[in-house]
């Protein structure tokens, strides 16, 4: 039995977050009794890499920088030629705009935001996140088809190396799949993507303003970390929305989290549960944020901050 | 424009989540709802479009009489009608299906949403009420404007952001910025006593899903956090290294 995997990349190469569903499929196959068949839209120039972790078979199409509807034609039309019972997709916004699309379209049963392997097969159990990762919930998936898309960061990347045949798929997405024009993109140049980043610096009101964010880029710079912020921070300006984290932000679940000057309200919590170690700095030894950390600091984060940057340096020589 | 906002009524993000009846059922007591955050952001956007271009903006809301008071508050911020789809909201693709079915020969030119529900988390529904209608769908969407037939909207891609055009009819799914934070609507005196007259239609539900939900359960507690000195972050960095191996 078929498990196919949405193996997307960007510009020409994947990312890690593809590793990650490609690393989830082939256990998902394993669990089933079948192999893992990645789908690659687009040209890439190592559609071999797939292979490491654990897909025996990559289907490459045409169709650059695919729109979220073309992407989920291009699956359903490989999805009834290698008749694949599961599909899995990694937790980029690309992928979640294609994956509901492709469940109408072949009446598939959907779970969102999934962070294990199935606890069962027969009935389908899948745990996922619910209430922004305050909570989890147990889902029974119905349906002949079943469509899993992953909680980036949560399964991680296990390298599983087998030989890999890449084939052209047949198919391609119609007019109508590409109706919705594409006019330009604005990217974020050199910056470490926050939703998949490892390492995460996070800083909130308690920098004071934002002439004093230098310091908590240098510190993201010395670890390779992406740069956070909370709610407040975003909405007066002192950075871009797009850093927000936090239960009507970006949800993160990186390794490390070092929260700077953040209280630890509720509902930036809920965005960053899923991290692995929280550091926490707060001149407040009653700030909440202490409750759901693994180390902290109480003290004043102007002053902290360099002396822990430095600190860095010297550990890495 | 005739514009249709969907609106989840949703726990208030303050809650405290914990499970009744042996962890299978969410536990509501003491639970105060609100407009689904990002719904918030694609209702203030609606009645800025409607101030502008002309038109009427009606909300759907796929569930019980208990949603009531956040159709209300809807209907508070300035929309014109509501429609409740009396069910028991289980999953994306049933909500999609409802809301589909209504919407499908009330002729709207555009369909906003939220990019996600704060309760579910399914993220699924516009993608799903867009492939049902057979139209174009955008989520996020970040800044949607209206010229003629046409939608510009901004979205999300990993690593940046992409400028989109497409026709009407369009879903468009609200993500923060579709309006700034200080042009959300807040009802006043004047939109809550108006709100208690204006049209609140409840149709019957009949889609189903294909999904349960069987149990829930919470993150596993924390360990006690340990403490550092301020003149010690050596020691921090030790343990990150040393003990927590995250750098
Ligand atoms: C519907 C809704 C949704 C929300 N969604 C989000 C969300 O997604 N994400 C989010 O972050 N928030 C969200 N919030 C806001 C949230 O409730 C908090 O208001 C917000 O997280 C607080 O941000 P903060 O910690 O930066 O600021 P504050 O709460 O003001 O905290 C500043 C902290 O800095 C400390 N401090 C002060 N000076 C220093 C110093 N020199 N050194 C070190 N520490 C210092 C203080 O002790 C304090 O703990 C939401 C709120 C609502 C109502
Ligand atoms: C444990 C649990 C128990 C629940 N119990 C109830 C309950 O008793 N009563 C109840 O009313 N809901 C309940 N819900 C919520 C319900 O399950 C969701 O509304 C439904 O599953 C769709 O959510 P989604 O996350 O897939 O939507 P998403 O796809 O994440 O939502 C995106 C957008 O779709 C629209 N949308 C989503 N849901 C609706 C809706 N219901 N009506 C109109 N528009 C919508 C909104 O614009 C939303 O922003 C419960 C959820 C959970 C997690």
């Amino acid at each position: 039995m078929s498990v196919l995997v949405f193996a997307e990349n960007w510009d020409g190469s994947f990312k890690k977050s593809t590793y990650e569903a490609v690393s989830y499929a082939s256990s998902l196959a394993a669990k089933v009794g079948g192999s893992a068949t990645a789908v690659v839209i687009g040209n890439v120039s190592d559609t071999n890499a797939l292979g490491k972790y654990g897909a025996t078979k990559a289907l490459q199409f045409d169709g650059d920088n695919m729109n979220h509807q073309g992407i989920a034609s291009i699956l359903a039309q490989a999805a009834q030629a290698t008749g694949a019972k599961y599909i899995v997709f990694n937790g980029t916004w690309k992928a979640k705009g294609a994956a509901p699309r492709l469940a109408v379209k072949l009446n598939a049963s959907i779970a969102t935001e999934v962070v294990e392997l199935p606890s069962s097969t027969t009935p389908f159990n899948v745990k996922k996140k619910v209430f922004s990762g305050k909570a989890f919930a147990h889902v029974e998936m119905a349906g002949d088809v079943k469509i899993i898309v992953l909680s980036t960061n949560a399964y991680g990347v296990h390298e599983n190396a087998v030989s890999i045949a890449v084939e052209k798929g047949s198919g391609a997405a119609t007019e109508k799949d590409v109706s919705l024009q594409h006019v330009e993109y604005q990217k974020t140049a050199g910056k470490i993507n926050l939703t998949e980043a490892e390492l995460v610096v996070s800083a909130g009101r308690g920098m004071k303003d934002p002439g004093n964010w230098g310091m908590v880029e240098a510190l993201a710079e010395t670890l390779g970390a992406a740069t956070a912020c909370s709610k407040p921070v975003a909405d007066i300006g002192w950075r871009p929305h797009h850093e927000h984290v936090g239960q009507t932000g970006i949800a993160v679940a990186p390794n490390l989290y070092i929260a700077i000057g953040i209280s630890g309200a509720i509902q930036h919590l809920a965005g960053i549960s899923s991290s692995k170690k929280i550091v926490v700095i707060n001149t407040d030894p009653e700030a909440p944020f202490f409750k759901a950390a693994d180390y902290g600091i109480v003290g004043d984060a102007l002053q902290v901050i360099p002396k822990l940057t430095e600190a860095i340096k010297k550990l890495k020589g | 424009m005739k514009i249709l906002v969907c609106i989840s009524s949703v726990p208030d993000t303050t809650t405290k989540i914990t499970f009744a009846d042996g962890n299978t059922k969410f536990n509501t007591a003491g639970v105060q709802y609100v407009i689904n955050p990002y719904d918030e952001f694609g209702l203030s956007r609606a009645m800025q479009l409607k101030e502008k271009m002309g038109g009427t903006v009606t909300t759907v809301t796929v569930g019980r009489a208990d949603t009531e008071p956040v159709i209300r508050k809807a209907l508070a911020i300035g929309a014109d009608d509501s429609v409740r789809i009396d069910a028991d909201p289980v999953d994306s693709f049933q909500v999609a299906s409802e809301i589909a079915a209504y919407a499908k020969d009330k002729a709207f030119d555009l369909i906003i949403t939220g990019r996600e529900s704060i309760d579910y988390n399914g993220g699924a529904v516009p993608g799903m009420l867009a492939e049902l209608l057979g139209i174009n769908s955008v989520s996020p969407c970040v800044k949607l404007e209206i010229e003629g037939n046409i939608a510009t909207m901004q979205t999300m891609i990993d690593g940046g952001k992409e400028v989109v055009k497409s026709n009407l009819p369009v879903v468009a799914a609200a993500q923060k910025g579709m309006v700034d934070e200080s042009e959300l609507r807040i009802p006043n005196m004047r939109g809550i006593m108006a709100a208690r007259t204006k049209p609140l239609a409840v149709v019957p539900g009949s889609a189903s899903g294909n999904t349960a939900a069987k149990t829930f359960d919470l993150p596993a507690p924390k360990a006690a956090c340990k403490m550092i000195s301020a003149d010690n972050v050596e020691e921090l960095v030790h343990l990150l290294h040393t003990e927590a191996k995250v750098i």
